[in-house]
Formats: C-alpha cells, structure tokens, sequence
C-alpha cells in the first residue's frame, strides 16, 4: 500500500521487514510458519538484501550466523515453535555474539491460532542470556528492528525480537525511513569468540554475564521504556499487544510501558512501582515479568486474576478486573462449528480416505494435511512436530509388534519432508525398521501460502535453483521400494498403500499431484439427481462442495455439489456406484 | 466513555465470513479508506491454519488514536458478514443500537453436511432481534457480475452507505489495494452494492 511518501499501514511482519531493509540488512533467511511468514516474503521484495527460504529453522539461524561471522547484518524469522528447532545455534550464539548484527524474529501464537502450543518465547531470552525486545504495534516493529541491528552491534550480542499474532497480523500506520546502508565489515578469523571450544566457552560464559550487566544498565535508558503517568492509584506494568489492550481498558491508569523486557529496567520499574498505590502487571502467557518484579520485593497483581491459557483481548483484562461488558442476550452454544476444512480439490483427500478406509493407524505431522485427522476422514492418530511422523512410527514400528506395524503408515508433507523428515529416513532405514512412509507432495508449502522448497526447485525470487526430488532423497538415504503415485486416483492409492504395508522394510509412497491453488480448475461437477440414490458415500470425502439436498421429485435427500465450490477433482466421481456424479462440461 | 470528546468516537467494525471469501481484501479496502479519510486505523487477522475454509473475522478500528487491534466484545458498530451463519456465530461482539449488514448466504459447514448438526433457519429473524439488518443479495449481485470473487467489494459498498468516507477515497481505495485489470469491475460491485442498501 504505497499512499503518502512517509506513512503507510503495514502488518507487523511487514513492518520487520521494512525495519529490516531500513536497518542496513544484507542477508534473511527463513522457513515459514504461521505466524512468522510474511517477514521474509516481504524481506525477499527488498533488493537490497540477499534472501532465501532455508529448509529449517536452524540451517536458517546457522546461515545467518555465518552472514554474521563475515560482517553482514543478518535476519531470520520463525513462529514460536520454529525457535525449538534454532534453539540449539541460539545458545551457542548467545555465547559467541555477533560479528555483523544479528536479529532473531519469533513469533509466537498465543490463542494457537495455526500452532501446537502456546510456548511464551520470552522465556528464551532469559534461558540463552540474550536480550528482548517486544514491540507493541506495527510501528514499533520497524522502529525496535531497525534498532536491533545496531544494538547487536554495539553489544555484541544476539537480539530476540518478540511479536504475537496479534502484532505480526495486525496493521497500523507505520512512519517510514530510509535505508542506512553499512558496509559488510569481513571476515576476520577470532577462534576464541567463534570455536566455543570448553576452554574457550568458560572465557565466554564471563563474557555474557558482563553483557548482560551492560545491557540491564542500557534497558534503564532504552527510549520506549518509558512511564506514562496519569492517575497514581493504578499503576500497570504491561508489554507487547497486552500494553495496547490495557489502555483501552484503564484509560486513565499510570503506564509502565516495557519494550526492551529482557534484561529488566529494575530502576525504573521500583521507581514507577513506589509512585503508584496500586500496581498490575497485564501479561499474555506466562507470568514472567510478575515472577521477576515479585522477586525484587514488588507487591503486584497479574496472573491470580488474569488467565494464563489463551489469548489476552480488551474483554478479558476487562472481565478479569470485574468489569462489566455488554453481551447480546441470545445463546450461542448451538452454533455449528465451522472449523477448517481440507480444500474441495485437495490432493490430500484421496489418500486419507483409504487411510480410513482400511482402517489404518496414522503418525501424522505438520501441515494442511493435518486436516485429516478430522471427520469424516479420521485419518490421523498423532502429530507431534515437525517431521515427528517418521521417528512416531518409526517408535510404534520397534515397540508395538508386528500386527501394529502392518496397519501403520507415518503421513507427512514435502516441504515437512524436507524440513525435519529426512533425518527420521534415515534413521529408519539403518536400523531395520518397517517405516512406512507416506509423502504428501502438492508441491508447494501449503498451510503457509504456497513457499518454494527444495523439491519445486524454484528459490525465493522465483529463479530456478536445484530441484531436490524426495523420491532421489528416499533412494540414496536406502529406501528401495519407492513408489510414486496420483492420489487422484483412488483405486491405485489403496492398491499401492497395501503393497507397502505388506512389504518387509521401509517404503516411501510419494503421493503427487499440485495443490489446488496451483493448478487450473477442472469444470465442477454435477449430480444426476435421476440416478443418486442417496447412499450418502460420498459424504465420507469430507469434501465442503458436497452436501444432501432435499428435492420435490425423491423421497429420500440425494446429494448436491456447489458448483462455486467444486474444483472437479473427481473423487466423489470415482467413488459413486451408481454412475450419477458427472463432469459439467459433458453436459453443457 | 462519556468523558471522552466526540471527535474522539471510535468506529469498531468486524467483518466475517468463510475462509476463501476475500474477507482480507475487504479489511485491506476499508483500512486503506479510514486512513485516507484521516483517521489512525488497525486492523487484526488470523492466517494459516484456521483459513482453510473455516470461520474467518477479522477486526477493523478507526478514530483519532487507536490502541488495541481488537474490539471488544459488545462493542462493534458494524458486522459485515459474508455469510449468515457467520454474522450470528460474532453476534457477541454487537453493541446495542449496531448494524449487521449480512450477505444472503448460506454455506453450511461440514458437520451440517454430514448431517451431524442443524443449519439455524431462521438467521435473518434472529439477527433482527439484535440490531438493525441490511441483507444484501451481494453473492447474487457478483454472480451477474461474471465474478462470484467480488461478492466482497459488493458488500463493501454496502457499509460505505454508513461511514461518510468521500466517494474518491473508496475508488483510490479500490485501486490501491485491487489489481489495474480487475479495478473497473470491483468498482461497479462497489456501485452496485452501495446501490443496494
């Protein structure tokens, strides 16, 4: 949205992205993950600065470590559970510091609008003794990321940008600056700050203690670490959206406003603590600040009245505090859900519904295809994290008896595959299990809005790179049954699963064909209402285009298919006895 | 509240429908509109998971000085719902005296397919107990339009009969947010849907 020359409204992840560019940036890299994604994808419109889509979360952080160690500001970006997988370069750096500027982005999804769980990843930077900064607002965003660059450098030391999904997906009016271009300093070797041998770590963990003192002494001082005074019966000590929310909700309140939350401004927070008669602490997540302000002697109120599941909203800090809200008087309970739903179309549905069919037992992982753990697919028992399907499996393989491991199939995706699936393969492979895999490729990272990865070939930017094919991974990690199937065929799905589960060793079946959103839809199909007897198997595809209609000339509701949201995958085709579900096109 | 000047009035609107349905275009159209007009403007959103094909909201504030992305809960001015079921499902988060303009559709959700759980018949009935109800024909409107994509501009141009934006701030809009070949046929679904309240 480009309106006027300095203001534009920008997401949160926009925002970092912009903040980036504008910080001197030279090198991102990022897997994507709800809530974190559109950081890099808009990182990548930004000539400026080289960008790719990393295959994990932690080749992502190592790759900028090394962008780092060379002298070049460096950024990655992952949702909350994505810094799981980087945490282990994240402690190591957390030692060595930085050479260029180095940003880690998490994002976490209080709420678990699109994860697993609802880690708070303050926690991470008191764990790895890195600093945190927490913006409360799409502005702020830009504004703390631009300035991590330059903290990073001047403290040599990593820093942890937090968002929520409130910050990364909500908008704003973000004032815009403009890029400050720094030289990439090069490489120098130093191997007592990089190769953290023991003796050189002892020296280090010195090192990061010092720092850290530093840095507590810097948080005092930070300019949006600011207090706000209004009225001094009530103050509140807030951070992050949480901030935004208890304005709202106390506008008359004195403000303690943390933005650098990690180390603590423990000055400032006694000084504004001893001005007000009342002091609350409104936190989303864990009780974090509340512990640390507690332990310095602080009397204060959060988490006995404030929730620690779920997202924090206006309503909640309201209701927490006894306030009244307003409520239409009628009762919501019998709503029907509308959760998420495997697109009509999905290459996926097939292969779930002979998984359910043959009554198979599923590992499952992360990914759109999640979605067929629910009814009526019901084709998935576990899903754990990413790549987890494989080693699940692999586990149920060993310890549940040959019985189990005839009905077992682990389910993951090709961009998952890549992620995290391959170590799992391998695993596998050399101690004899009967993994028996299944690859979802659609070939594309679906869930988060259609990403590259190795297997399509294509990089960031569009250009062709190296395609990485699963069935050339499979073969040269010792697979040596591998098939590769359509999953639009229903018939040759089943036959082709039951040959692997009767298969001595491990199988990989790579089921490909494009998500729907990359291919072209096919004319929808029509229902033959003459020769539907209204048996209703079709309905067992779960499919959102297909539902009961009740009509004048039968007695018994025959099926019906929105011609809006029908893609003519023919899978309801190929499953009908009676011959009544046809193309439109035929008939046009 | 009632402290609090009249130019500091805040106009809080949810805008809901089905995943799919361009309901993230709409907020984009509207933000860009309100800042235009002046205004501080925030928006909030869900993606990833929960759009495919669910239940999608997302919340739209306008005013002077705007804090939290969210509204609360029995504070919404407006309900823009792309479909019925939707407008009912974020009914809670009405104010007395608000505005449900509601899109004339009906997509039932899976467990109404399956036959496990009932599609409410009486929406429209209900939602007139809670507010004032415009019921647009905006899916109808977008279908002779030659694009069922547009239902969203269509339905747009029906809340813009409330909001007092000036009209060239909704086509710069339009044309900030729509791509150059799709601009002339979203301004007539906006036309048409303005036309229609």
């Amino acid at each position: 949205m480009n309106i006027n020359k300095d203001k534009k409204i920008l997401s949160g992840n926009e925002a970092v992205a912009r903040g980036a560019w504008e910080g001197g940036c030279h090198f991102a890299a990022a897997y994507p993950g709800t809530p974190s994604t559109e950081i890099l994808e808009n990182v990548i419109k930004y000539p400026e600065i080289y960008a790719e889509w990393s295959v994990n979360e932690k080749v992502a952080l190592e790759a900028c470590a090394g962008a780092s160690f060379v002298g070049a500001r460096a950024l990655t970006a992952m949702k909350h559970v994505g810094l799981n997988v980087a945490a282990d370069p994240m402690f190591t750096l957390g030692y060595t510091g930085v050479t260029g500027g180095l940003v880690i982005v998490t994002c976490d999804d209080p709420g678990m609008w699109s994860s697993q769980d609802e880690q708070d990843n303050r926690h991470y930077a008191r764990h790895a003794k890195i600093p945190l900064l927490e913006p409360s607002d799409s502005n702020e965003a830009k504004l703390f990321t631009k300035m991590a660059f330059e903290l990073s450098e001047k403290f040599d030391s990593v820093f942890l940008l937090r968002l929520t999904t409130r910050i990364s997906h909500s908008s704003g009016i973000v004032e815009l600056g403009e890029r400050k271009e720094v030289p990439v300093k090069g490489y120098i070797k130093d191997i007592k700050k990089r190769l953290v041998l023991p003796a050189h770590a002892r020296i280090l963990h010195r090192l990061v203690e010092e720092r850290l003192k530093k840095l507590a002494q810097y948080a005092e001082t930070f300019p949006y670490n600011r207090i706000e005074w209004g009225d001094r019966n009530l103050g509140i000590i807030s951070s992050g959206v949480s901030y935004m929310y208890a304005k709202e909700v106390f506008p008359d309140a004195s403000f303690l406003k943390l933005s650098f939350t990690y180390p603590l401004p423990k000055n400032l927070i006694k000084r504004f603590s001893r001005a007000v008669k009342r002091l609350l602490v409104i936190e989303e997540g864990d009780p974090i600040l509340e512990q640390e302000i507690k332990a310095m002697g602080i009397d204060v109120t959060g988490k006995d009245k404030i929730p620690l599941c779920g997202e924090l909203d206006p309503t909640v800090i309201k209701r927490s505090f006894g306030k009244k809200t307003y409520r239409v008087n009628i009762d919501l309970k019998n709503i029907p859900e509308r959760p998420p739903v495997l697109c009509p179309g999905c290459p996926e549905r097939g292969v779930f519904y002979v998984i359910n069919k043959l009554k198979l037992i599923a590992t499952g992982d992360i990914g759109c295809y999640t979605l067929g753990a629910l009814p009526p697919l019901n084709a998935m028992d576990t899903c754990i994290c990413m790549g987890a399907s494989v080693t699940n499996a692999h586990g149920m393989d060993k310890a549940g008896g040959k019985e189990l491991s005839k009905r077992l199939v682990a389910v993951i995706g090709d961009s998952t595959f890549f992620h995290m699936g391959i170590p799992g393969l391998i695993n596998a492979v050399y101690n004899k299990g009967n993994l028996n895999l299944i690859i979802l490729d659609n070939l594309t990272t679906a869930m988060t809005g259609h990403q590259p990865h190795p297997g399509t070939g294509k990089l960031a930017h569009g250009e062709e790179g190296r395609r990485i094919l699963p069935e050339e991974v499979a073969r040269g990690c010792g697979v040596e049954f591998v098939r590769i199937i359509d999953p639009m065929n229903l018939k040759e799905t089943e036959q082709v699963i039951k040959e692997a589960l009767n298969y001595e060793g491990v199988t990989v079946l790579i089921f490909r064909s494009p998500c729907i959103f990359l291919r072209k839809r096919e004319p929808h199909l029509v229902v033959d209402v003459q020769k539907c007897n209204g048996c209703r198997l079709c309905l067992r595809l779960g499919c959102p285009a297909l539902m009961m209609k009740n009509i004048d000339s039968k007695e018994k509701p025959v099926a019906y298919i929105e011609p809006t949201l029908c893609n003519g995958c023919n899978l309801c085709r190929q499953l009908c006895q009676h011959g009544a579900i046809n193309s439109s096109k035929r008939i046009e | 509240m009632d402290k609090r000047k009249k130019e500091d009035k805040i106009t809080n609107i949810i805008i809901c429908g089905v995943g799919g349905q361009g309901i993230l275009l709409a907020s984009d159209i509207l933000c860009t509109a309100a800042f235009l007009t002046g205004y501080d403007v925030k928006k909030s959103e869900i993606h990833g998971m929960a759009q495919r094909g669910g239940s999608v909201i997302t919340h739209v504030r306008f005013g002077r000085k705007i804090y939290s992305p969210l509204v609360e809960e029995g504070n919404a001015d407006f309900i823009l719902a792309f479909e019925k079921l939707e407008a009912l499902r974020y009914s809670y988060f009405l104010k007395k005296d608000c505005r449900i303009i509601v899109n004339d559709l009906q997509l039932p959700p899976l467990s109404v397919l399956t036959g496990e759980k009932e599609y409410p018949d009486n929406v429209i009935k209900i939602l007139k107990t809670l507010g004032k109800v415009d019921v647009i024909q905006a899916h109808d409107i977008a279908l002779r339009l030659g694009n069922v994509r547009v239902t969203n501009v269509v339905l747009l141009g029906s809340l813009s009969r409330y909001l007092n934006f000036p009209e060239n701030i909704w086509i710069d809009a339009l044309k900030e947010n729509v791509k150059p070949q799709y601009q002339d046929l979203n301004i007539k679904a906006f036309e048409l849907g303005k036309a229609a309240v």
